[in-house]
């Protein structure tokens, strides 16, 4: 079964849509996609390091994000420029930096379509290891540290307070999410990753009204998205990335219906 | 040494600077349990500073805060929450412990919001939201409370019923209770310490009884008057605009 290429495909999907359900709600609720873009961008680095080194790609992929996080908060501690200012600066710096390395080595090709956008149709079973077990273990460690990550994105203070010890769950969410970057390179692109951490995420904010349910909602959009995005890629031949992203949309536009009749019933 | 073991937290001689400005400093305070210590003093005092370091918030500090305790509930003077998030009255009580159902009725039913219970937290006002924040910090049953101005936007008679709560849950949970009050002289009569604070300690003292005093009676009504009172006081020094202390 695992030879045919689009069931390889949807399990792949299937599996990063099941993670970046709960950590794309923390993405919103704490207003990071612009930093889960910067951590994709930086990617691209890490590719070429697994390329050069002959490295396991979504292993220095999570390498290079995750010095990429640690820069960016030294950053933000020891000068004065804003977040989203120093973001931009990082995301830019390492797809250019990355993008410079790809052309210094010509002797290997790179499909960087494929980098930029995904190619989740080129999913080996090694890949799917990688997510079938990179995946849960996020899951886990997102439970482990729900209580005061959840807490701290609600108050800070009231979570310090209390006893709870927010900034060692912010330092482990910034290692998921260099985890789920890592892991799902190949599937929608780096250039697509946010969408996928956002897109379902937002849809759900929609339409639920306690955390938990948000979180519920946030997968089952994933998956669907995954689902109605593979199977229209096979049938238009389009790009698996894209086309998973563009159902995601689809979803989201559905799901301000929701916000339209709960206005009316308001009034 | 019992009185020893009732020290839930004291701070020695503590301060805390933003770079070169002091917020506050050279502040010696402790709460024990079944005690209601009361901060007071103008805006801008350090009163909301010294709560935060006693609760270990700000962690960069001058002289040394000793805790006791780590069972602590805390209502802060000013909550920002994100109204994007879905939050339920009923998933914000348990935003740091699970409680059981009943704890959080309980709770709720104190200061007067269950029917507020399945109400989204954006949708609720001021003197709502307080009320909530109230519930959730002693719903935990700590030992040490920590109430940043816990009656701001409360109207007066829920304020008096809201002190009355405040000082049957210190005798309830024999908790102890750190009150920054938002008021300059008017303060709980169950106060048992009141700390005058304008950037360091200006003066500590307990509060006069006005229950027995027929001026204050005519001043708050008869059954405000029981629970609440005057802090009486004059300072020897002034501030000036320019920070400096004078001596009058």
């Amino acid at each position: 079964m695992l030879d045919d290429f689009f069931i390889r495909a949807l399990l792949a999907g299937l599996g990063v849509a099941i993670v970046t359900g709960p950590l794309g709600c923390f993405v919103i609720w704490r207003r990071l996609s612009y930093f889960g873009d910067t951590l994709a961008h930086s990617a691209l680095l890490g590719v070429t390091l697994a390329y050069t080194m002959e490295f396991n790609i979504a292993f220095s992929v999570f390498i290079i994000s995750s010095l990429i996080a640690l820069i960016l908060i030294q950053l933000q501690k020891r000068t004065n420029l804003p977040g989203d200012a120093l973001l931009g600066l990082l995301a830019h710096s390492s797809l250019a930096v990355g993008l410079v390395v790809i052309g210094f080595l010509t002797f290997i090709r790179f499909d960087i379509m494929g980098l930029l956008f995904g190619d989740i149709l080129a999913v080996t079973v090694d890949d799917l290891l990688i997510i079938w077990i990179g995946g849960p273990l996020i899951i886990l460690v997102l439970k482990l540290i729900w209580k005061p990550l959840f807490a701290s994105t609600v108050n800070y203070e009231l979570a310090e307070a209390e006893g709870l010890n927010p900034d060692r769950a912010k330092a482990i969410f910034t290692i998921l999410m260099a985890g789920i970057i890592a892991i799902s390179i190949k599937m929608v692109g780096l250039l697509l990753i946010t969408g996928m951490l956002i897109i379902p995420a937002a849809m759900a904010r929609n339409i639920s009204d306690s955390p938990q349910k948000m979180v519920v909602y946030s997968i089952i959009g994933g998956v669907l998205s995954v689902i109605l995005g593979l199977f229209s890629s096979l049938e238009f031949n389009t790009s698996s990335g894209p086309s998973i992203i563009a159902a995601a949309l689809f979803l989201f536009i559905l799901s301000l219906l929701n916000i339209k009749q709960s206005i009316k019933l308001k009034n | 040494m019992s009185s020893n073991q009732n020290i839930l937290v004291k701070l020695k001689q503590a301060g805390f600077r933003i770079n070169d400005k002091w917020l506050v400093k050279g502040v010696t305070l402790q709460i024990e349990k079944g005690k209601i210590v009361t901060l007071i003093g103008p805006n801008g005092s350090g009163k909301s500073t010294t709560a935060k370091i006693a609760l270990g918030i700000y962690k960069k500090i001058d002289g040394e805060v000793e805790k006791y305790t780590n069972k602590i509930g805390y209502v802060p003077q000013k909550i920002s929450i994100d109204w994007t998030l879905p939050l339920r009255v009923n998933d914000f009580m348990t935003l740091t412990e699970n409680l059981k159902a009943e704890t959080i009725n309980e709770a709720l039913s104190l200061t007067g919001v269950i029917h507020l219970k399945d109400k989204n937290l954006g949708d609720l006002s001021g003197g709502e939201f307080q009320r909530v924040l109230l519930a959730r910090a002693i719903s935990k049953k700590p030992e040490l409370l920590v109430l940043d101005e816990p009656v701001q936007g409360v109207d007066f008679t829920g304020e008096i019923a809201l002190y009355e709560l405040i000082k049957k849950i210190s005798d309830e949970l024999n908790c102890g209770i750190l009150l920054i009050s938002h008021d300059l002289h008017t303060v709980m009569s169950a106060t048992d310490h009141v700390v005058c604070l304008n950037g360091h300690v200006c003066c500590s003292g307990t509060p006069i009884d006005v229950a027995k005093n027929n001026e204050y009676k005519a001043l708050f009504g008869e059954q405000a008057s029981q629970i609440l009172t005057r802090y009486e006081h004059r300072h020897d020094h002034i501030h000036t605009s320019e920070g400096e202390i004078k001596k009058n």
